[in-house]
């Protein structure tokens, strides 16, 4: 979804209709058709086609990096590094520095997978075109770029009006 | 079948939702916002200057000596800290349980959890007296030996725990907000606004694949703020637990603590949604009694609990047969034999924490806005003191009498709590006028739930 391409869209004021809609676009035989809501809509992606996010392997891996720096600050500085006897306990006290281990777990996974959300959905971006500004509303669309297997604007025009599209439109870049 | 109550009223279209929730964002503030905007932000002005007086100053300038070297500036960072995590819990762990309901206020409370650490960040960090080397706290490799912090030490767990928490917090709030900024920059009207809220929306474009990855983000940064706000209150808890002091040394502290931050949390959100509800009548439909009644009852909840932890506290000193122990808690409660100081304190917490929250148990009360508005001062004041009876009187008659004082409060001791508010209060009124209170993309996916013609939603 990186490069930006003309195509067609189809602007729907029904949630009910667009995934209709998606289920029937993606049936003709569409792949890199999408669906754009102003909130995430149940099933959209079953109709869409869309795997599963892999961004719970990107928190996972963080958090095991967490995890482990935690671990590596805390026995490298105080007990390699620069030993200093507190209290009579060992220079390795894990019990100790699990308190660090466990917040440096938390602070790598979150902020990775924050990071893995800005890397899969192309943010920040600056001022991305726009289909229609009540997307972000009350309308839904469904976008079909024209490097899309059988992309054909008078067929999708029709299918798209049986479907009960609102306005159907051509996008000159999305 | 049970029906659901309706959670957003007024048979709204997706489109008036957009347009409520926008409308303070884009409308002419009123004169009641510019007046509590003024005055807060004068409290905040006063603010500024006490603390400079302070940092000029050095601690001194407050109450705390030798016994009590811990006081105002300990227990208003425990106050703020225990209120940021309300906000925490209504957005991650009710998100968790799928409470559908706190759509309506998840917002507002995690943008008061921000701000209240904000404010409670500084008390640490002034409290050590020469806030210039704050820098110390952090471990870097440094000239000094490297001389390393103390991973063993529960003040040094608190940096890494407040820091990582008001991190997470920020970072989900912010998360949250990115497609509604994206909402309001398609609704701009000048060019400014569209820049500005362009560049907060960070370019999101709402398609599948994007909602795909954003909703797992979501239910991800909630799995991982449910731990982190636990922890966070049990290491706030771990400053006095760790210590071997009598009436700090008890392992009941973490639930302890984090039940009270829950019940102070909720009080504060009920204060807010209030004024809220007063300030913006539009919103009525969206924070309706029902929710507030819910926020009642896990005040009354969570006030039960404590009322619980005090109880224990007592009987745990007791039966510990620790003379020393004892103590502490018969001159908490100023039982003849004990000093008594600072009783008053004791049960001004246990009227204001315990008794006054029994009045939800009737329903009338629970749904009656004045009601609960009263009640939650009341919660917000007894949290306050719970704090200062917790730190003031373990340390101030401790194991040699020849040991004891009182707490020397001073003029500035109130300044920085009043001043705090100003802080946390301009801060809150900025956030109504520029950042959509309500989450708009979050409220509509739960506006047919418990409406009739919509089979009461899924």
């Amino acid at each position: 979804m990186a490069r930006k391409t003309s195509g067609l869209a189809a602007i729907f004021t029904d949630e009910a209709k667009v995934l209709h809609a998606a289920h029937k676009t993606r049936e003709a035989g569409f792949q890199k058709f999408d669906a754009i809501s102003p909130y995430p809509i149940h099933g959209m992606e079953e109709a869409c086609g869309i795997k599963r996010s892999s961004i719970p392997y990107v928190t996972f891996i963080a958090g095991m990096t967490g995890m482990l720096s935690g671990l590596l600050l805390t026995w490298w500085t105080s007990a390699v590094n620069w030993p200093i006897n507190v209290g009579g306990k060992p220079f390795f006290s894990l019990p100790a520095f699990i308190p660090i281990i466990f917040e440096l777990t938390i602070l790598f996974a979150a902020l990775c997978s924050v990071g893995a959300l800005f890397y899969h959905a192309g943010m920040p971006k600056i001022d991305p075109p726009t289909i229609d500004p009540d997307l972000t509303c009350h309308k839904f669309a469904i976008f079909v770029p024209e490097n899309d297997h059988g992309y054909d604007v008078a067929k999708l025009e029709k299918m798209f009006k049986d479907l009960g599209a609102d306005e159907v439109k051509k996008v000159a870049e999305y | 079948m049970i029906k659901r109550n309706q959670l957003v009223l007024g048979n709204k279209s997706l489109k008036d939702i957009t347009d409520d929730i926008c409308a303070p964002v884009e409308s002419v503030p009123s004169k009641g916002w510019v007046g509590i905007f003024l005055v807060s932000k004068t409290m905040l002005l006063f603010y500024v200057f006490v603390l400079g007086m302070i940092v000029a100053h050095g601690m001194g300038l407050l109450g705390v000596n030798h016994p009590v070297g811990w006081g105002t500036m300990i227990i208003t960072f425990v106050f703020w800290i225990g209120i940021g995590h309300a906000g925490t819990l209504i957005s991650a762990v009710l998100f968790l349980f799928r409470q559908k309901w706190r759509t309506s206020v998840a917002r507002s409370a995690e943008a008061m959890t921000v701000f209240a650490v904000m404010t409670a960040g500084l008390f640490p960090l002034l409290h050590t007296g020469r806030p210039w080397l704050d820098f110390w706290l952090f471990p870097y490799p440094n000239q000094r030996g490297p001389l390393w912090v103390n991973f063993r030490s529960p003040l040094l767990w608190d940096v890494f725990a407040v820091s990582t928490y008001a991190t997470v917090s920020m970072v989900f709030w912010f998360i949250g907000l990115v497609p509604d900024f994206a909402t309001i920059k398609d609704r701009a009207k000048t060019k400014v606004r569209r820049a500005i809220y362009g560049a907060l929306s960070l370019g999101w474009r709402g398609t599948a694949r994007n909602w795909s990855h954003y909703e797992m983000l979501y239910l991800l940064l909630a799995g991982l703020s449910t731990p982190l706000v636990l922890s966070v209150h049990t290491i706030v808890s771990f400053d006095f637990a760790v210590s071997n002091l009598p009436g700090w040394h008890t392992t009941i502290f973490p639930p302890y603590f984090v039940a009270g931050a829950i019940f102070s949390g909720f009080a504060m959100v009920v204060t807010l949604m209030t004024f809220l509800r007063i300030g913006y009548p539009e919103f009525r439909d969206y924070i309706t009694i029902d929710h507030m009644e819910v926020m009642n009852k896990i005040i009354m909840t969570t006030g039960l609990m404590l009322g619980y932890a005090y109880g224990a506290e007592f009987f745990v000193a007791w039966y510990s047969g620790n003379p020393y122990e004892r103590y502490v808690f018969m001159n908490r409660a100023g039982i003849p034999g004990t000093s008594g100081d600072y009783a008053w304190s004791y049960w001004m917490m246990i009227m204001c924490n315990v008794v006054i929250p029994q009045l939800f148990w009737f329903k009338k009360v629970r749904r009656n806005i004045t009601a609960m508005f009263i009640i939650s001062i009341f919660v917000n004041i007894g949290m306050w003191f719970e704090r200062f009876v917790i730190t003031v009187t373990s340390l101030h008659n401790d194991f040699l009498p020849s040991n004891w004082g009182n707490y020397a409060w001073s003029f500035w001791d109130g300044a920085v709590i009043f001043g705090s508010f100003g802080m946390f209060l301009t801060l809150f009124m900025l956030y109504l006028r520029f950042v959509p209170a309500i989450s708009i993309a979050e409220i509509k996916p739960v506006l047919n739930v418990g409406r009739d013609d919509h089979k009461g939603g899924h």
